[in-house]
C-alpha cells in the first residue's frame, strides 16, 4: 500500500494534477493555438525565412514538446522526494 | 564498385548486425520476452522507442506527404501530430502503466475494469489496430527490397520475414529493443545525412532546420519565399499558408494523430521494460528526442526536395524540362513507375503544372522526395546504399514492435490470463514464440496479399487506437468510478463508430463499390476525413462509458484501490510479484 495518509495522497495527486494541467496547457497553445488557430495571425510575424506560425507548426511546437517533458520528468521527480514516495535506488 | 553491389553489401552488413544481435540476445524468462527484462536504461529506451515508432511511412513517405498530397503547411498535422503525442505519453500514461508493473496493455484494461470481458475486448482492438499498421510495415519492407536490390517484391518480403523471425523469436522484447537501437542509428544517419547536403548545395547552412529558413545560395531570396513563388506560378495553393480541408479538419486530424500514439499498444509497452516509474517519465522524453531528429528534418526535406524537383522540370530556361535532356535519376525512377511524364502537346519539353489538362507530370509519388534525394543532390553511391538500409531499418523495426504486441496479447493475456491460467512459466515462454511465429506468418500473408486498402491505413490505425485503447486508460488511471460495463461499453462504442465512419465512405472493409456516402467534402461530418476522425471516436467513447458508468454499480474497492496505488511511484516491486 501507499505510505502516504490519505490526506497526504490528495495533495500529492493535486499538486501532479495541476502541473500536469499547466504543462498541457503550453502544450495545447503552442500546437493548436500558435499551429493552427492563430497561424494567419502569427504569419504576419517573420523570423529569418520563416512565418511564425508556420514556423510553429513544422518546427517550434516540436522543441516546446520536448522542453515540456524534461521539464515534467524534473518537477515530478522532485515532487516524489518530498513526499518521500520515490522508487530505491 | 556499382551501386547495385554496394547496396547488397550495406544492407547485408545491417542484417548480419541484427541476426548477431539476436543470436547475443536471446530471452530465458517470459520476463525477458514480454519486457526485455524490466532494466533498460531510459535513454536506450528512448532510442528503441523511437525506431519501434518511425515506421517506413515516416521515414519514405512522410516527406513527400507534407511536400506534395498536403501541399506544405497541410502537412503539419503529421509533424505535429506524431510527436505531441509523446507529451500525453509521458504525463497521462506511462508512468502509472509502468507503476502498475505487468507485460502488456489488455493487462491492465482487464484488472482496472475487473473484468475478462473488458479484456478480451481491449485484446481485439489492440490486434484490429496492430494488423492494420503492421500490413503497411511488411509492404514497405517489400517495396523497399524492390526498388533498392532489384529482387522482387515477394522475395523481398520473405527475406524481411526470415530476419524478424529471427530476433523476435528467440529474443522476443530483448532482442527486439537491441535490434531496434541498432536500427535507430542506421535510419537517423540514411536521413539525416542527405538532407545535410541539400540543405548545403541550396542555402549553404548544414542544419537543415536552420536551412529552410535562410536565404537561397548568392541571392537574397529566402528558401520558403521562393518557393511560394514558384508553387503558384505553377498554379499550386502557397506552399506555407496551404491548409488541408480546413482548420477543423486539421485540429481534429492532429488530435487523432496525438491520442491515437498515446494509445497504440506497442509504443506504451516499451515504456514497460525501464526500471522505474521516474525512467518511465524521462525516457519518454529521451524518444521524442531521437525523433525530433527526424521529424524537425523532414519538413526541409520537404520544401527543398520539392524546390528542386520544380526546378528540374522547369528546364534550363524555364520552360519545361527537355525530354532527351531528362537526367539519369529520373529515368531510373521512371522504370519504378514513380515518376512518369506524358508530352501531350508533343513539344518535346515536360511542362508541369497544377492544371490537370496541362500538366504532363503524371505521375509524381510522394515517396521520390525521400527517395531521390541523394541521387538529385549528386551524392555518392554509399549514400544510396544506407538510404536503402534505413527504408529497411525503420520497416523491420516497427513491424517486430507491433508483432510482439500482438503475440503477448495472444500469449499472455488470451492463453494465460483467460483460457489456460494454469500453464507454467515455461510453456508460456514457448507459447509466445509460437505465437510469435504465427503473427509472422500472418503478417507475411496480409503482405503478400494485401487487401486494397493497404496504402494510407497508417493513419487509420492512429484513429483506431485514439477512439478506442486510450480513452479505456485515460479513465482507467484517473477515474475511480468508471465502471466495467462503462468501459466495454465506451470501447466498443468508439472504435465502432470509427469504423463505421471509415468504412461509409471509403467501402465496408474498404471494397470500394460498397461504401454508401461518397468519400468526398458535403458528406463528411464537420468537414472531418475519415484519417481525422480518431477523435470524434474517442469522444463517443468518454461519452458512453460516462454515461453507462452512472447506471452500473460502482466498482468494488480493491480496483479503487488499485487506482490509488499506480498514481503514486513507490512500491512497483510488490505488483511484479503477485
Amino acid at each position: 500500500m501507499s505510505p502516504l495518509n490519505e490526506e497526504q495522497g490528495k495533495e500529492y495527486w493535486r499538486r501532479n494534477l495541476s502541473l500536469m494541467l499547466k504543462l498541457l496547457t503550453i502544450w495545447f497553445i503552442v500546437s493548436y493555438g500558435f499551429g493552427i488557430i492563430l497561424v494567419d495571425v502569427l504569419n504576419q510575424i517573420k523570423i529569418g525565412g520563416y512565418q511564425l506560425g508556420f514556423w510553429f507548426a513544422q518546427q517550434g511546437s516540436i522543441y516546446v514538446f520536448l522542453g515540456l517533458i524534461f521539464y515534467y520528468a524534473k518537477r515530478m521527480a522532485a515532487l516524489d522526494k518530498e513526499f518521500g514516495v520515490e522508487e530505491d535506488e | 564498385m556499382d551501386l547495385q553491389t554496394l547496396t547488397y553489401v550495406v544492407v547485408g552488413f545491417t542484417f548480419a548486425l541484427y541476426i548477431g544481435i539476436a543470436i547475443w540476445a536471446r530471452a530465458g524468462s517470459t520476463k525477458d520476452f514480454y519486457v526485455a527484462g524490466g532494466g533498460i536504461h531510459p535513454i536506450q529506451n528512448g532510442m528503441a522507442t523511437a525506431a519501434d515508432w518511425m515506421s517506413a511511412a515516416s521515414f519514405i513517405s512522410m516527406a513527400g506527404l507534407i511536400a506534395l498530397s498536403y501541399g506544405g503547411y497541410g502537412g503539419s498535422v503529421f509533424l505535429m501530430g506524431w510527436t505531441g503525442g509523446y507529451v500525453i505519453l509521458a504525463m497521462l500514461i506511462a508512468p502509472y502503466l509502468r507503476k502498475y508493473g505487468k507485460f502488456t496493455v489488455p493487462e491492465f484494461i482487464g484488472d482496472r475494469f475487473y473484468s475478462n470481458s473488458a479484456r478480451t475486448v481491449a485484446v481485439i482492438c489492440l490486434i484490429i489496430c496492430s494488423v492494420t499498421y503492421v500490413i503497411g510495415q511488411m509492404k514497405g519492407v517489400g517495396v523497399a527490397f524492390s526498388r533498392f536490390l532489384e529482387v522482387d517484391y515477394d522475395t523481398g518480403l520473405y527475406v524481411g520475414m526470415t530476419i524478424v523471425f529471427f530476433y523476435a523469436v528467440l529474443g522476443g522484447m530483448k532482442g527486439i529493443t537491441y535490434t531496434q537501437i541498432a536500427q535507430y542509428c542506421v535510419l537517423i544517419l540514411a536521413y539525416t545525412i542527405p538532407a545535410i547536403f541539400i540543405s548545403l548545395q541550396l542555402t549553404g547552412n548544414p542544419v537543415p532546420q536552420l536551412g529552410l529558413g535562410s536565404t537561397l545560395v548568392g541571392t537574397d531570396v529566402y528558401l520558403l519565399d521562393k518557393l511560394d513563388m514558384v508553387v503558384t506560378d505553377l498554379g499550386f495553393k502557397e506552399y506555407t499558408t496551404n491548409v488541408r480541408l480546413s482548420g477543423i479538419n486539421m485540429f481534429a486530424y492532429t488530435m487523432s494523430l496525438m491520442i491515437g500514439t498515446a494509445g497504440l499498444p506497442h509504443v506504451i509497452i516499451r515504456f514497460f521494460t525501464v526500471p522505474k516509474v521516474k525512467d518511465a517519465r524521462s525516457s519518454a522524453g529521451w524518444a521524442l528526442v531521437f525523433i525530433a531528429i527526424l521529424y524537425t528534418t523532414a519538413p526541409a526535406v520537404a520544401g527543398m526536395a520539392r524546390l528542386n524537383l520544380i526546378d528540374t522540370l522547369g528546364g534550363e530556361d524555364g520552360q519545361g524540362l527537355i525530354i532527351e535532356d531528362r537526367p539519369v535519376w529520373f529515368k531510373n525512377w521512371e522504370k519504378t513507375g514513380l515518376l512518369n511524364f506524358d508530352d501531350k502537346n508533343g513539344d518535346g519539353r515536360i511542362q508541369y503544372s497544377a492544371d490537370k489538362e496541362v500538366n504532363e507530370m503524371v505521375k509524381i509519388d510522394n515517396d521520390i522526395m525521400v527517395l531521390a534525394n541523394p541521387e538529385i543532390a549528386k551524392l555518392p553511391n554509399w549514400v544510396i546504399a544506407l538510404v536503402a538500409a534505413g527504408g529497411l531499418a525503420a520497416a523491420l523495426s516497427t513491424a517486430a514492435g507491433l508483432l510482439l504486441a500482438i503475440s503477448s496479447a495472444i500469449s499472455h493475456d488470451l492463453l494465460k490470463g483467460i483460457l489456460t491460467p494454469n500453464i507454467s512459466e515455461k510453456a508460456e515462454l514457448n507459447a509466445s514464440r509460437i505465437a510469435m511465429a504465427f503473427a509472422i506468418a500472418g503478417a507475411g500473408y496480409l503482405g503478400l496479399n494485401p487487401p486494397g486498402f493497404a496504402a494510407g491505413t497508417v493513419a487509420l490505425a492512429f484513429g483506431l487506437a485514439a477512439s478506442s485503447i486510450f480513452p479505456a486508460l485515460m479513465m482507467g488511471i484517473f477515474s475511480k468510478s468508471i465502471t466495467k460495463e462503462g468501459a466495454i461499453a465506451g470501447m466498443v462504442g468508439g472504435i465502432g463508430v470509427t469504423l463505421f465512419y471509415v468504412f461509409q465512405h471509403k467501402g465496408i472493409m474498404f471494397i470500394p463499390d460498397t461504401a454508401f456516402l461518397g468519400d468526398t467534402l458535403p458528406n463528411w461530418f464537420l468537414g472531418i476525413e475519415p484519417n481525422a476522425f480518431g477523435v470524434v471516436g474517442a469522444a463517443v467513447n468518454f461519452t458512453v462509458a460516462f454515461v453507462v458508468s452512472r447506471v452500473t454499480a460502482e466498482p468494488p474497492q480493491e480496483v479503487q484501490d488499485l487506482v490509488e496505488h499506480i498514481r503514486v511511484p513507490v512500491g512497483s516491486g510488490e505488483a511484479n510479484a503477485h
